[in-house]
Protein backbone atom coordinates (compact mmCIF):
# COMPACT_ATOMS: atom_id res chain seq x y z
CA UNK A 1 0.00 0.00 0.00
CA UNK A 2 1.03 3.32 -1.21
CA UNK A 3 1.96 6.18 1.81
CA UNK A 4 -1.50 7.94 2.31
CA UNK A 5 -1.15 12.04 2.66
CA UNK A 6 -4.11 14.69 2.87
CA UNK A 7 -3.87 17.73 0.73
CA UNK A 8 -5.96 20.91 2.04
CA UNK A 9 -8.00 21.69 -1.53
CA UNK A 10 -9.13 25.19 -0.38
CA UNK A 11 -10.94 27.07 1.08
CA UNK A 12 -9.15 29.34 -1.30
CA UNK A 13 -8.42 27.69 -4.53
CA UNK A 14 -8.17 29.16 -7.91
CA UNK A 15 -10.98 26.80 -9.56
CA UNK A 16 -13.44 27.95 -6.81
CA UNK A 17 -14.58 32.14 -6.30
CA UNK A 18 -16.08 31.29 -2.48
CA UNK A 19 -14.10 29.51 -0.02
CA UNK A 20 -15.24 25.60 0.71
CA UNK A 21 -12.53 23.47 2.23
CA UNK A 22 -11.81 19.56 1.12
CA UNK A 23 -9.40 17.38 3.16
CA UNK A 24 -8.44 14.93 0.42
CA UNK A 25 -7.16 11.42 1.18
CA UNK A 26 -4.78 10.72 -1.31
CA UNK A 27 -2.65 7.34 -2.21
CA UNK A 28 -0.11 8.81 -4.90
CA UNK A 29 -2.35 10.89 -7.69
CA UNK A 30 -5.33 8.99 -6.71
CA UNK A 31 -8.23 10.82 -3.90
CA UNK A 32 -9.42 7.82 -1.53
CA UNK A 33 -11.19 9.94 0.74
CA UNK A 34 -12.88 13.67 0.78
CA UNK A 35 -13.74 15.45 3.87
CA UNK A 36 -15.70 18.71 2.93
CA UNK A 37 -15.87 21.65 5.23
CA UNK A 38 -18.07 24.86 5.09
CA UNK A 39 -18.63 27.27 7.24
CA UNK A 40 -16.00 29.97 6.50
CA UNK A 41 -18.15 32.95 5.66
CA UNK A 42 -21.39 31.81 7.14
CA UNK A 43 -23.99 34.58 7.18
CA UNK A 44 -26.24 33.67 9.31
CA UNK A 45 -29.31 35.63 7.12
CA UNK A 46 -31.86 33.49 8.57
CA UNK A 47 -31.44 34.88 11.88
CA UNK A 48 -32.82 38.17 10.90
CA UNK A 49 -36.23 37.27 10.85
CA UNK A 50 -35.53 38.77 14.36
CA UNK A 51 -34.96 42.23 13.18
CA UNK A 52 -37.11 42.32 9.87
CA UNK A 53 -40.70 42.03 9.50
CA UNK A 54 -42.00 39.09 7.28
CA UNK A 55 -42.47 41.56 4.11
CA UNK A 56 -38.70 42.83 4.63
CA UNK A 57 -37.68 39.33 4.85
CA UNK A 58 -37.92 39.53 0.47
CA UNK A 59 -35.17 41.33 -0.10
CA UNK A 60 -33.10 39.16 2.09
CA UNK A 61 -34.41 36.27 0.69
CA UNK A 62 -33.08 37.47 -3.21
CA UNK A 63 -29.72 38.42 -1.10
CA UNK A 64 -28.97 34.93 -0.37
CA UNK A 65 -27.64 34.63 -3.86
CA UNK A 66 -26.65 36.41 -6.61
CA UNK A 67 -27.07 33.99 -9.76
CA UNK A 68 -30.54 32.39 -8.68
CA UNK A 69 -31.50 35.47 -6.85
CA UNK A 70 -34.95 36.10 -8.14
CA UNK A 71 -36.13 31.94 -7.11
CA UNK A 72 -35.15 32.85 -3.55
CA UNK A 73 -37.37 35.18 -3.35
CA UNK A 74 -39.97 33.26 -5.34
CA UNK A 75 -39.59 30.43 -2.53
CA UNK A 76 -39.81 32.73 0.09
CA UNK A 77 -42.75 34.21 -1.37
CA UNK A 78 -44.33 31.26 -1.82
CA UNK A 79 -43.84 29.79 1.45
CA UNK A 80 -45.44 33.07 2.91
CA UNK A 81 -48.40 33.24 0.58
CA UNK A 82 -49.32 29.23 1.34
CA UNK A 83 -49.30 30.43 5.22
CA UNK A 84 -51.39 33.26 4.37
CA UNK A 85 -54.06 31.99 2.16
CA UNK A 86 -53.26 34.51 -0.26
CA UNK A 87 -53.95 34.01 -4.14
CA UNK A 88 -51.47 35.33 -6.18
CA UNK A 89 -53.08 37.09 -9.25
CA UNK A 90 -52.54 34.39 -12.61
CA UNK A 91 -50.31 36.80 -14.36
CA UNK A 92 -48.03 37.27 -11.44
CA UNK A 93 -47.59 33.27 -11.58
CA UNK A 94 -46.97 33.84 -15.23
CA UNK A 95 -44.09 36.27 -15.00
CA UNK A 96 -42.74 34.76 -12.16
CA UNK A 97 -41.99 31.45 -14.51
CA UNK A 98 -40.82 33.53 -16.67
CA UNK A 99 -37.96 35.26 -14.42
CA UNK A 100 -37.40 31.53 -13.15
CA UNK A 101 -36.59 30.04 -16.46
CA UNK A 102 -33.95 33.09 -17.68
CA UNK A 103 -32.72 32.62 -14.27
CA UNK A 104 -32.23 29.27 -14.93
CA UNK A 105 -30.80 30.31 -18.56
CA UNK A 106 -28.39 32.27 -16.76
CA UNK A 107 -27.34 30.03 -14.73
CA UNK A 108 -26.81 27.24 -16.31
CA UNK A 109 -24.57 29.37 -19.04
CA UNK A 110 -22.51 30.66 -15.79
CA UNK A 111 -21.70 27.29 -15.25
CA UNK A 112 -21.13 25.75 -18.32
CA UNK A 113 -18.84 28.64 -18.65
CA UNK A 114 -17.16 27.84 -15.76
CA UNK A 115 -16.59 24.35 -16.52
CA UNK A 116 -15.18 24.80 -19.73
CA UNK A 117 -12.87 27.30 -18.21
CA UNK A 118 -12.14 24.09 -15.67
CA UNK A 119 -11.50 21.86 -18.57
CA UNK A 120 -9.51 24.34 -20.74
CA UNK A 121 -11.48 25.59 -23.34
CA UNK A 122 -11.15 29.55 -22.93
CA UNK A 123 -13.38 30.00 -25.97
CA UNK A 124 -16.20 27.51 -25.03
CA UNK A 125 -16.15 29.38 -21.82
CA UNK A 126 -15.86 32.83 -23.39
CA UNK A 127 -19.07 32.20 -25.77
CA UNK A 128 -21.23 30.54 -22.97
CA UNK A 129 -20.35 34.14 -21.08
CA UNK A 130 -21.10 36.14 -23.78
CA UNK A 131 -24.10 34.86 -24.74
CA UNK A 132 -24.97 34.99 -21.39
CA UNK A 133 -24.57 38.37 -21.44
CA UNK A 134 -27.85 38.32 -23.60
CA UNK A 135 -30.09 36.87 -21.26
CA UNK A 136 -28.94 39.47 -18.31
CA UNK A 137 -30.12 42.26 -20.89
CA UNK A 138 -33.42 40.63 -20.58
CA UNK A 139 -33.41 40.56 -17.13
CA UNK A 140 -32.12 44.14 -17.03
CA UNK A 141 -35.21 45.56 -19.08
CA UNK A 142 -37.55 43.95 -17.40
CA UNK A 143 -36.45 44.13 -14.29
CA UNK A 144 -33.93 46.45 -13.97
CA UNK A 145 -31.50 44.69 -12.40
CA UNK A 146 -28.85 42.34 -13.23
CA UNK A 147 -28.35 40.23 -10.68
CA UNK A 148 -30.61 41.14 -7.79
CA UNK A 149 -34.42 41.75 -9.84
CA UNK A 150 -36.06 43.16 -6.70
CA UNK A 151 -39.53 41.74 -8.25
CA UNK A 152 -40.61 38.70 -6.11
CA UNK A 153 -42.94 40.25 -3.79
CA UNK A 154 -45.85 38.42 -1.37
CA UNK A 155 -49.08 38.55 -3.10
CA UNK A 156 -47.54 39.07 -6.59
CA UNK A 157 -44.84 40.79 -8.52
CA UNK A 158 -43.66 44.20 -8.17
CA UNK A 159 -43.55 44.44 -11.62
CA UNK A 160 -44.93 43.78 -15.13
CA UNK A 161 -44.30 43.34 -18.47
CA UNK A 162 -46.09 45.17 -20.98
CA UNK A 163 -46.99 42.75 -24.15
CA UNK A 164 -44.76 45.10 -26.32
CA UNK A 165 -42.02 43.83 -24.46
CA UNK A 166 -43.32 40.41 -24.38
CA UNK A 167 -42.86 39.97 -27.74
CA UNK A 168 -39.18 41.28 -27.88
CA UNK A 169 -38.36 39.00 -25.56
CA UNK A 170 -39.61 36.07 -27.90
CA UNK A 171 -37.37 37.99 -30.51
CA UNK A 172 -34.22 37.55 -28.11
CA UNK A 173 -34.91 34.42 -27.25
CA UNK A 174 -34.92 32.78 -30.43
CA UNK A 175 -31.53 34.43 -31.27
CA UNK A 176 -30.07 33.52 -27.88
CA UNK A 177 -31.74 29.59 -28.88
CA UNK A 178 -29.12 29.92 -32.48
CA UNK A 179 -26.53 30.70 -30.48
CA UNK A 180 -26.80 28.35 -27.49
CA UNK A 181 -27.23 25.76 -30.28
CA UNK A 182 -23.81 26.41 -31.30
CA UNK A 183 -21.87 25.59 -28.45
CA UNK A 184 -23.97 23.34 -27.29
CA UNK A 185 -22.94 21.37 -30.35
CA UNK A 186 -19.33 21.70 -29.00
CA UNK A 187 -20.01 20.45 -25.68
CA UNK A 188 -21.97 16.90 -26.08
CA UNK A 189 -20.02 16.31 -29.51
CA UNK A 190 -16.17 17.77 -29.31
CA UNK A 191 -13.87 14.76 -28.60
CA UNK A 192 -11.45 16.64 -26.06
CA UNK A 193 -14.49 17.79 -23.81
CA UNK A 194 -15.77 13.97 -23.98
CA UNK A 195 -12.12 12.87 -22.85
CA UNK A 196 -12.78 15.16 -19.56
CA UNK A 197 -16.07 14.34 -19.08
CA UNK A 198 -17.11 11.00 -19.89
CA UNK A 199 -17.18 8.11 -16.95
CA UNK A 200 -15.75 10.21 -15.07
CA UNK A 201 -16.94 11.18 -11.41
CA UNK A 202 -19.90 8.57 -12.20
CA UNK A 203 -22.58 9.27 -9.01
CA UNK A 204 -25.09 5.44 -9.79
CA UNK A 205 -28.82 6.05 -9.26
CA UNK A 206 -28.92 4.65 -5.52
CA UNK A 207 -26.56 6.56 -4.26
CA UNK A 208 -27.44 9.77 -5.82
CA UNK A 209 -30.99 9.05 -4.03
CA UNK A 210 -29.66 8.05 -0.74
CA UNK A 211 -27.23 11.09 -0.17
CA UNK A 212 -30.02 13.45 -0.98
CA UNK A 213 -28.54 14.94 -4.20
CA UNK A 214 -30.74 17.36 -5.62
CA UNK A 215 -31.46 19.27 -9.55
CA UNK A 216 -29.06 18.12 -12.41
CA UNK A 217 -26.84 16.13 -10.09
CA UNK A 218 -30.36 14.01 -9.62
CA UNK A 219 -31.37 14.00 -12.82
CA UNK A 220 -28.33 12.89 -14.72
CA UNK A 221 -28.38 9.38 -12.41
CA UNK A 222 -31.58 8.67 -13.82
CA UNK A 223 -33.52 9.50 -11.09
CA UNK A 224 -37.05 11.90 -12.24
CA UNK A 225 -37.32 14.34 -9.93
CA UNK A 226 -38.10 18.19 -10.71
CA UNK A 227 -39.83 20.32 -8.05
CA UNK A 228 -41.16 22.41 -10.72
CA UNK A 229 -43.94 19.37 -10.81
CA UNK A 230 -45.21 20.40 -8.22
CA UNK A 231 -47.12 23.27 -10.03
CA UNK A 232 -45.85 26.37 -8.14
CA UNK A 233 -46.25 29.47 -10.39
CA UNK A 234 -47.05 28.90 -13.40
CA UNK A 235 -45.88 25.34 -14.14
CA UNK A 236 -48.96 23.65 -14.29
CA UNK A 237 -50.20 25.64 -17.06
CA UNK A 238 -47.42 24.57 -19.78
CA UNK A 239 -46.16 21.35 -21.10
CA UNK A 240 -42.52 20.29 -20.20
CA UNK A 241 -41.13 17.53 -18.68
CA UNK A 242 -37.66 16.92 -16.42
CA UNK A 243 -34.45 16.71 -18.92
CA UNK A 244 -32.77 13.65 -17.74
CA UNK A 245 -29.51 11.73 -18.22
CA UNK A 246 -28.88 7.55 -17.28
CA UNK A 247 -24.59 8.19 -16.69
CA UNK A 248 -24.15 9.70 -13.80
CA UNK A 249 -21.25 11.00 -14.65
CA UNK A 250 -19.68 14.46 -15.76
CA UNK A 251 -20.96 14.54 -19.14
CA UNK A 252 -24.07 13.45 -17.91
CA UNK A 253 -24.34 16.44 -15.97
CA UNK A 254 -23.26 18.81 -18.84
CA UNK A 255 -26.04 16.72 -21.12
CA UNK A 256 -28.86 17.76 -18.17
CA UNK A 257 -27.94 21.36 -18.24
CA UNK A 258 -28.07 21.54 -21.88
CA UNK A 259 -31.03 20.08 -22.50
CA UNK A 260 -32.48 22.47 -19.72
CA UNK A 261 -31.30 25.48 -21.87
CA UNK A 262 -33.70 24.58 -24.48
CA UNK A 263 -36.62 23.50 -22.33
CA UNK A 264 -36.37 26.62 -20.75
CA UNK A 265 -36.56 28.73 -23.91
CA UNK A 266 -39.47 26.48 -24.88
CA UNK A 267 -41.09 27.43 -21.10
CA UNK A 268 -40.46 31.12 -22.10
CA UNK A 269 -42.31 31.14 -25.24
CA UNK A 270 -45.31 28.92 -23.65
CA UNK A 271 -45.96 31.42 -20.62
CA UNK A 272 -45.50 34.39 -23.14
CA UNK A 273 -48.46 32.84 -25.67
CA UNK A 274 -50.51 31.79 -22.53
CA UNK A 275 -49.60 34.97 -20.36
CA UNK A 276 -53.06 36.49 -19.15
CA UNK A 277 -53.97 39.70 -18.92
CA UNK A 278 -55.09 41.06 -15.48
CA UNK A 279 -53.23 42.30 -12.05
CA UNK A 280 -50.03 41.13 -10.60
CA UNK A 281 -50.18 41.95 -7.08
CA UNK A 282 -52.85 41.60 -4.57
CA UNK A 283 -53.06 43.60 -1.20
CA UNK A 284 -51.49 41.73 1.92
CA UNK A 285 -53.20 41.92 5.34
CA UNK A 286 -52.41 40.77 8.64
CA UNK A 287 -49.27 38.66 9.15
CA UNK A 288 -48.47 34.86 9.11
CA UNK A 289 -49.59 32.53 11.68
CA UNK A 290 -48.44 28.51 10.75
CA UNK A 291 -45.80 27.09 9.05
CA UNK A 292 -44.93 26.21 5.93
CA UNK A 293 -41.94 23.76 3.00
CA UNK A 294 -42.40 25.55 0.66
CA UNK A 295 -40.52 23.53 -2.23
CA UNK A 296 -39.15 24.98 -5.15
CA UNK A 297 -36.48 23.96 -8.69
CA UNK A 298 -33.59 26.43 -8.75
CA UNK A 299 -31.08 26.15 -11.77
CA UNK A 300 -28.84 23.80 -9.03
CA UNK A 301 -31.80 22.06 -7.80
CA UNK A 302 -34.50 21.55 -4.81
CA UNK A 303 -34.30 24.84 -2.56
CA UNK A 304 -36.59 24.60 0.56
CA UNK A 305 -37.66 27.57 2.51
CA UNK A 306 -39.50 26.38 5.89
CA UNK A 307 -41.07 29.10 7.18
CA UNK A 308 -43.17 29.58 10.97
CA UNK A 309 -44.88 32.38 11.96
CA UNK A 310 -47.06 33.39 15.19
CA UNK A 311 -49.01 36.02 13.45
CA UNK A 312 -46.45 38.94 14.64
CA UNK A 313 -44.96 40.69 11.84
CA UNK A 314 -41.55 38.85 12.59
CA UNK A 315 -41.64 34.89 11.66
CA UNK A 316 -40.29 32.94 14.41
CA UNK A 317 -38.35 30.47 11.92
CA UNK A 318 -37.16 30.98 8.49
CA UNK A 319 -34.48 27.92 7.87
CA UNK A 320 -33.01 27.80 4.42
CA UNK A 321 -31.83 24.57 2.68
CA UNK A 322 -30.12 25.40 -0.26
CA UNK A 323 -29.25 22.95 -3.37
CA UNK A 324 -25.08 22.58 -2.89
CA UNK A 325 -25.71 21.96 0.86
CA UNK A 326 -27.35 18.91 -0.36
CA UNK A 327 -25.08 18.25 -3.03
CA UNK A 328 -22.32 18.61 -0.95
CA UNK A 329 -22.02 14.62 0.40
CA UNK A 330 -22.53 12.97 -3.16
CA UNK A 331 -19.19 15.29 -3.75
CA UNK A 332 -17.75 12.89 -0.94
CA UNK A 333 -18.88 9.85 -2.95
CA UNK A 334 -17.59 10.80 -6.34
CA UNK A 335 -13.88 11.84 -5.40
CA UNK A 336 -12.70 8.79 -4.28
CA UNK A 337 -10.92 6.79 -7.24
CA UNK A 338 -10.20 10.08 -8.94
CA UNK A 339 -6.78 12.15 -10.02
CA UNK A 340 -6.15 14.66 -8.39
CA UNK A 341 -6.24 16.97 -11.67
CA UNK A 342 -9.44 15.80 -11.79
CA UNK A 343 -10.98 17.51 -8.63
CA UNK A 344 -11.71 20.63 -9.22
CA UNK A 345 -13.47 20.07 -12.49
CA UNK A 346 -15.18 17.31 -10.09
CA UNK A 347 -16.17 19.78 -7.41
CA UNK A 348 -17.16 22.19 -10.55
CA UNK A 349 -20.06 19.43 -11.68
CA UNK A 350 -22.03 19.80 -9.03
CA UNK A 351 -22.62 23.39 -9.47
CA UNK A 352 -21.52 24.66 -6.12
CA UNK A 353 -23.23 27.82 -5.15
CA UNK A 354 -21.17 28.82 -1.58
CA UNK A 355 -22.76 32.16 -1.32
CA UNK A 356 -26.33 30.65 -0.95
CA UNK A 357 -24.51 27.59 1.70
CA UNK A 358 -23.19 30.12 3.92
CA UNK A 359 -26.92 31.62 3.76
CA UNK B 1 -52.00 24.52 -5.51
CA UNK B 2 -51.12 23.91 -1.61
CA UNK B 3 -48.70 20.84 -1.22
CA UNK B 4 -49.90 18.12 1.22
CA UNK B 5 -47.24 17.77 3.65
CA UNK B 6 -47.50 15.48 6.54
CA UNK B 7 -46.40 16.13 10.14
CA UNK B 8 -45.73 13.69 12.58
CA UNK B 9 -44.44 14.23 16.12
CA UNK B 10 -42.18 11.86 17.55
CA UNK B 11 -39.83 11.59 20.92
CA UNK B 12 -36.35 10.91 21.03
CA UNK B 13 -36.21 7.42 21.98
CA UNK B 14 -38.64 6.66 18.68
CA UNK B 15 -36.40 8.60 15.81
CA UNK B 16 -34.44 6.36 14.74
CA UNK B 17 -36.13 3.68 14.11
CA UNK B 18 -38.59 5.97 12.25
CA UNK B 19 -35.66 7.37 10.14
CA UNK B 20 -34.63 3.77 9.71
CA UNK B 21 -38.16 3.06 8.15
CA UNK B 22 -37.66 5.90 5.95
CA UNK B 23 -34.51 4.53 4.15
CA UNK B 24 -36.11 1.04 3.63
CA UNK B 25 -38.72 2.90 1.68
CA UNK B 26 -36.66 4.41 -0.74
CA UNK B 27 -37.30 8.07 1.11
CA UNK B 28 -34.98 10.88 0.51
CA UNK B 29 -33.51 12.45 3.32
CA UNK B 30 -34.60 16.32 2.04
CA UNK B 31 -33.35 18.28 5.32
CA UNK B 32 -32.98 18.14 8.55
CA UNK B 33 -33.49 21.41 10.54
CA UNK B 34 -33.75 22.76 13.74
CA UNK B 35 -36.17 26.24 15.38
CA UNK B 36 -35.54 27.44 18.55
CA UNK B 37 -38.76 28.57 20.18
CA UNK B 38 -39.09 30.48 23.69
CA UNK B 39 -40.30 27.30 25.44
CA UNK B 40 -39.37 24.62 23.13
CA UNK B 41 -37.03 23.53 20.64
CA UNK B 42 -38.15 21.46 17.24
CA UNK B 43 -36.45 19.49 14.92
CA UNK B 44 -37.46 18.16 11.32
CA UNK B 45 -36.37 15.64 9.57
CA UNK B 46 -38.10 15.69 6.23
CA UNK B 47 -38.42 13.26 3.86
CA UNK B 48 -39.77 12.63 -0.42
CA UNK B 49 -40.44 10.13 -2.34
CA UNK B 50 -42.25 10.76 -5.75
CA UNK B 51 -42.64 14.26 -4.49
CA UNK B 52 -44.93 12.98 -1.24
CA UNK B 53 -43.30 15.29 1.62
CA UNK B 54 -43.14 13.43 4.94
CA UNK B 55 -41.74 15.25 8.38
CA UNK B 56 -40.95 14.08 11.43
CA UNK B 57 -40.58 16.46 14.40
CA UNK B 58 -38.83 15.63 17.26
CA UNK B 59 -39.70 18.14 20.32
CA UNK B 60 -36.91 18.52 22.84
CA UNK B 61 -38.07 20.67 26.43
CA UNK B 62 -34.47 22.28 26.24
CA UNK B 63 -30.95 22.01 24.50
CA UNK B 64 -29.41 19.67 27.29
CA UNK B 65 -31.76 16.88 25.73
CA UNK B 66 -29.70 14.30 24.11
CA UNK B 67 -30.34 13.41 20.48
CA UNK B 68 -29.02 10.24 18.55
CA UNK B 69 -27.74 10.74 15.52
CA UNK B 70 -29.15 9.49 12.26
CA UNK B 71 -26.18 9.57 10.13
CA UNK B 72 -25.49 5.77 10.84
CA UNK B 73 -28.81 5.05 8.54
CA UNK B 74 -28.97 8.34 6.03
CA UNK B 75 -24.85 9.10 5.76
CA UNK B 76 -25.58 12.62 4.82
CA UNK B 77 -27.16 13.74 8.09
CA UNK B 78 -23.73 14.25 8.87
CA UNK B 79 -23.61 17.51 7.84
CA UNK B 80 -27.17 18.33 8.98
CA UNK B 81 -26.49 17.69 12.23
CA UNK B 82 -22.96 19.28 12.66
CA UNK B 83 -24.64 22.46 11.50
CA UNK B 84 -27.34 21.87 14.39
CA UNK B 85 -24.56 21.37 16.73
CA UNK B 86 -22.44 24.53 15.29
CA UNK B 87 -25.25 27.18 15.20
CA UNK B 88 -27.83 25.53 17.88
CA UNK B 89 -25.35 24.05 20.10
CA UNK B 90 -27.29 20.89 20.50
CA UNK B 91 -25.92 17.46 21.76
CA UNK B 92 -25.90 15.13 19.15
CA UNK B 93 -24.65 11.82 19.97
CA UNK B 94 -22.95 9.55 17.20
CA UNK B 95 -22.61 10.76 14.43
CA UNK B 96 -20.67 9.24 12.06
CA UNK B 97 -18.17 12.02 11.01
CA UNK B 98 -18.22 14.80 14.22
CA UNK B 99 -16.44 17.78 13.32
CA UNK B 100 -17.14 18.82 17.57
CA UNK B 101 -17.83 22.45 16.11
CA UNK B 102 -15.41 23.19 14.10
CA UNK B 103 -18.17 22.69 10.63
CA UNK B 104 -19.20 25.92 10.38
CA UNK B 105 -16.36 28.94 11.39
CA UNK B 106 -18.64 31.49 13.41
CA UNK B 107 -17.30 33.75 14.98
CA UNK B 108 -20.18 33.55 17.83
CA UNK B 109 -20.36 30.29 19.32
CA UNK B 110 -23.75 28.65 19.37
CA UNK B 111 -25.28 31.77 16.82
CA UNK B 112 -28.82 30.44 16.95
CA UNK B 113 -29.13 29.31 20.42
CA UNK B 114 -30.56 32.08 22.04
CA UNK B 115 -34.52 32.94 20.66
CA UNK B 116 -36.02 36.55 21.50
CA UNK B 117 -38.80 37.01 23.40
CA UNK B 118 -42.26 37.00 21.47
CA UNK B 119 -42.60 39.83 19.54
CA UNK B 120 -46.19 41.46 19.97
CA UNK B 121 -48.26 42.34 16.79
CA UNK B 122 -46.68 46.15 16.04
CA UNK B 123 -49.37 49.06 15.14
CA UNK B 124 -47.88 51.79 13.31
CA UNK B 125 -48.79 54.81 14.82
CA UNK B 126 -48.48 58.29 12.94
CA UNK B 127 -47.93 61.15 14.51
CA UNK B 128 -51.27 63.62 14.32
CA UNK B 129 -50.30 66.85 13.61
CA UNK B 130 -53.21 69.50 14.40
CA UNK B 131 -52.60 71.80 11.24
CA UNK B 132 -55.04 74.17 13.19
CA UNK B 133 -52.98 74.80 16.58
CA UNK B 134 -49.35 74.73 14.54
CA UNK B 135 -50.70 77.57 12.43
CA UNK B 136 -51.82 79.63 15.40
CA UNK B 137 -49.83 82.20 16.54
CA UNK B 138 -47.67 81.65 19.90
Amino acid sequence: MSNRTIIPFGPQHPVLPEPIHLDLVMEDELVVEAIPRIGWVHRGLEKLVEKKDFLEMTYVAERICGICSFIHGLTYCHGIEQIMNIEVPIRAHFLRTLWSELSRIHSHLLWLGLVADAFGFESLFMHSWRIREKVLDIIEATTGGRVIFGSAKVGGTRRDIDNEMLKRIIAQVTEIEKEMKEISQTFLNDYSVQQRLKGVGILSKADANMLGAVGPMLRASGINQDMRKLNYAAYGHIDWEPVMAQDGDCFARVEVRVGELFQATDMIRQVIEKMPEGPVDVKVTGSPNGEFFARTEQPRGEVIYYLKGNGSKNLERMRVRTPTFANIPAITKILPGIQLADVPMMLLTIDPCISCTER
Amino acid sequence: MIEEQKLIEIIPSELVAKVRDMFVEQYRLVQIGCTKLPDRIEINYSFDKNYQFINYRLILANDKVEVPSVSSVYWNALFYENEIHDLFGLNIVGIVLDFKGTFYETKEKYAFATCPPPIEPVIKTTPVVNIKEKGKPQ
